[in-house]
């Protein structure tokens, strides 16, 4: 219970006294996850989108092997990208293990089934509401999808968020494929898995709190500029 | 990382501005990094070298799996049966031996074992086993968990035969004493881990001193025959320096809490 206080004390100094490495590390964990996100939603949406449109075979089994994939453990996702990174793996010549380009591989893997799946559910209902108009002004499939995604926007804000939520507090594939270098590819999660390591719970805690307050103000921020939960809008 | 890292941050930046920032990338050991000496060793080499090394800090096992793949340029660890293989294998031109420093036991305080009277660390682990009290073992093949086996093998005993007492976590250093310290249990430490360590609660050290927990650190630059892409240069460079007077200075001179850690030994070719 003690740690938990000094835990806050310890997030409340470090936000205060703008410590160096913190802004650093925070930093670094926003531009990866919002990088991650910003890619897994350029995949995640269309294809979700696409699955709620198009009826074909193997339909259901696309749709249950993409929510399967929601719970894609990213500790086997991060051993796979370091395999396929490594310089004695495919992809080795790149030269990307290690470097934050690394992580950002790793978080696409895991948000980007997340995102398609919420996408999919939210078209899905917008769709059945839609269907006999979209239908009976002759439209193509690919200006369906784009007419959907746009009406379905606010939901698929929350497709996004949900991504978010779960790249930012992800550390099982980071640490793998990022390797947790101080300075180079150290963010929050890493962190405080580092701090837990040395035995500093308060840290640790301190870096923990920072981090979900970051996820509250992302999500707000987000909320605020695109004029979500207002009286008239839904 | 935080307190101190700030001063060590400034620094490196300011050295990394003035030099030609030359990265390389190498495996340590989380008991060479725990230790806080790399905070010492890394601005120090940037002023010196204007190689900025990047530490990936992992246990040696895994060091040395990253060195195979060619996916670091050298390899600090602290097992040397594993690091002897490494080198027969190809993987490394050669072990450098850069210094020492030793293991220690620890537990609860009261020591129900009775380990703190032990005539040496392979008999002070009999008393362990003898007593059924819990001990926590790293168990990742890492170069502690390889002394902590080759120390039952010592004392005549075989973990895979152990009880429930025998907990075997798979974790890091500082993972593996916050369990022990939860369950009140034994375990093996390397001394810097120790006393950095935050969490002891009422643990404490009860044995250390035997010869045969000596830990001896050494270098392995990765072969550049092996994995062209290695940074063959810069890795000569940064165990020239590491075999330096200056180096030994700085590794010699290094306390935590009083206590003098490592031991510089290695020889001038």
């Amino acid at each position: 219970m003690n740690e938990i206080l000094e835990g806050l004390v310890q997030a409340a100094r470090l936000v205060a006294t703008l410590d160096r490495d913190l802004i650093e590390i925070a930093a670094r964990s926003l531009r990866v996850t919002v990088t991650a996100v910003v890619i897994a939603s350029a995949l995640g949406m269309p294809l979700g989108a696409w699955l709620a449109v198009n009826r074909f075979r193997w339909r259901r089994h696309v749709i249950a092997v993409t929510n399967a994939l929601m719970g894609l453990p990213p500790v086997v996702v991060g051993l796979v990208v370091y395999l396929l990174l490594s310089r004695s793996g495919p992809f080795g010549v790149l030269d990307l293990l290690f470097t934050p380009t690394a992580m950002i591989i790793a978080q696409v893997i895991i948000a980007t089934p997340l995102v398609a799946s919420i996408t999919h559910q939210a078209i899905r209902e917008l769709w059945a509401d839609y269907h006999d108009l979209l239908i009976s002004i002759h439209t193509t499939k690919s200006q369906r999808v784009r007419a959907l995604l746009w009406d379905g926007r606010r939901a698929l804000l929350t497709a996004a968020l949900a991504g978010f939520g779960r790249a930012i507090g992800e550390v099982g594939a980071i640490m793998i494929v990022g390797g947790n270098i101080d300075h180079a590819t150290r963010v929050l999660t890493t962190a405080i898995a580092l701090e837990t390591g040395r035995g500093n719970l308060s840290l640790a805690l301190g870096l923990g709190f920072v981090l979900i307050a970051l996820a509250i103000v992302v999500n707000v921020l987000v909320h605020t500029l695109s004029r979500t939960e207002r009286a008239s809008q839904w | 990382m935080i307190r101190r890292g700030t001063v060590v941050f400034a620094t490196a930046l300011l050295a990394a501005a003035g030099a030609h920032a030359e990265t390389m990338r190498v495996a340590v050991t989380t008991s060479f990094h725990n230790s806080g000496l790399s905070d010492v060793l890394l601005p120090a080499i940037a002023r010196d070298l204007g190689i900025d090394v990047r530490l990936l800090v992992v246990g040696t096992g895994q060091a040395l799996r990253l060195g195979r793949a060619g996916d670091v340029d050298a390899v600090l660890a602290h097992s040397r049966a594993a690091e002897e293989a490494f080198v027969a294998a190809g993987f490394a031109t050669h072990r450098r031996e850069i210094m020492y420093n030793d293991f220690v036991l620890t537990g609860p305080a009261r020591d129900p074992a009775g380990i703190a009277g032990a005539g040496g660390a392979a008999e002070a682990l009999a008393a362990v086993a003898e007593s059924g009290a819990p001990f926590v073992s790293r168990g990742d093949d890492s170069g502690t968990h390889k002394k902590e086996l080759a120390l039952w093998r010592a004392a005549g005993r075989d973990p895979e035969g152990f009880g429930t007492w025998y907990r075997s976590v798979g974790a890091g250093m500082g993972a593996t004493l916050n369990t022990a310290r939860a369950m009140n249990a034994y375990t093996m430490s390397d001394r810097a881990s120790w006393l950095e360590f935050g969490n002891k609660g009422d643990m404490a050290l009860l044995y250390s001193g035997d010869s045969s927990l000596f830990n001896q650190y050494a270098y392995l630059p990765v072969s550049v025959e092996r994995h062209p892409h290695v940074k063959g240069a810069a890795a000569r460079r940064l165990e020239a320096w590491l075999a330096s007077d200056r180096a030994r200075a700085l590794i010699d001179g290094y306390t935590l809490g009083g206590d003098r850690l490592f031991t510089h030994n290695a020889r001038v070719e």
